[in-house]
């Protein structure tokens, strides 16, 4: 677990990927998020991943874990498709978007910024 | 509709910006605008986020990002925890559910500030780990 580029499968890393996999799944299934706030760190501590590889590979694997939990929560009748799909495609614009802007723009004040955001939204929901 | 339009933009400008995923910001977004219940914004949020992992999974792809192997067994490996994780949500009540969202938003934040103390302040194009 050194950091080498394509270490081999040991059981011992696939036992870490199954756990990580595991956790993040519950996480999404029961926040309705993607789980990389679990995959990420855990990628980093306990596989040595460089935080970009962290986020790529959480990225790909958030595909999987969000099919399979809103296949899931769609048998329980909660999906409303046409809001997923009014929300969803904008935010593909808007990940393009980001992603041009963060080669441009301070990082560290947006995240910030966007942590009050977050604090307040946090207050809205629980007093609501 | 248009709030729902802003609220993809916005959460999908703040996932490329600081690699948060959306999800963070779909869910109160589909709560306070658009009335749904949190079950159902959860839900919503799921599908959501699937076209814009791909999307990012393709740029990051692209920069050399994605180990593949790792990716693929860690999703498929997520099934089980992801029945349990949606059987949990659906089996506590919507107020009980919104409280633990906004703990998670909390812990978010904490994590963004911490990131932000840490950050080299020229260090710009860090793609970011949450």
């Amino acid at each position: 677990m050194t950091g080498n580029r394509s270490p081999g499968l040991t059981t011992d890393r696939a036992l870490k990927l199954a756990a990580i996999g595991t956790a993040a799944g519950v996480f999404s299934g029961l926040f309705g998020v993607g789980g990389g706030s679990v995959i990420v760190p855990l990628l980093i501590l306990w596989l040595g991943y460089g935080p970009r590889e962290a986020t790529g590979t959480s990225l790909a694997a958030i595909v999987f874990i969000a099919g399979f939990a809103a296949a899931t929560q769609g048998t329980y009748g909660n999906v409303h498709v046409l809001d997923a799909v009014l929300i969803g495609v904008p935010a593909v614009g808007g990940v393009l978007l980001g992603t041009w802007l963060q080669q441009r723009l301070p990082t560290r004040s947006i995240s910030l910024l966007f942590a009050a955001v977050l604090m307040a939204s946090a207050a809205e929901l629980v007093t609501r | 509709m248009i709030p729902a339009i802003a609220i993809g933009v916005c959460a999908g400008v703040v996932a490329g910006l600081l690699g948060v995923g959306g999800g963070v910001l779909f869910v109160p977004g589909l709560v306070i605008f658009l009335n749904l219940g949190q079950h159902q914004a959860e839900a919503t949020s799921l599908l959501a986020i699937i076209p814009v992992a791909i999307v990012g999974t393709f740029k990051q792809e692209g920069y050399g990002n994605v180990r593949r192997r790792d990716a693929l067994l860690m999703g498929l490996l997520s099934i089980a925890g992801a029945a349990v994780g949606v059987a949990l949500a659906n089996a506590l009540s919507g107020a009980v559910l919104r409280a633990g969202f906004a703990l998670l938003m909390v812990l978010v934040a904490i994590q963004l500030v911490h990131r932000a103390m840490n950050e080299e302040p020229r260090e710009r194009e860090g793609i970011g780990r949450t």
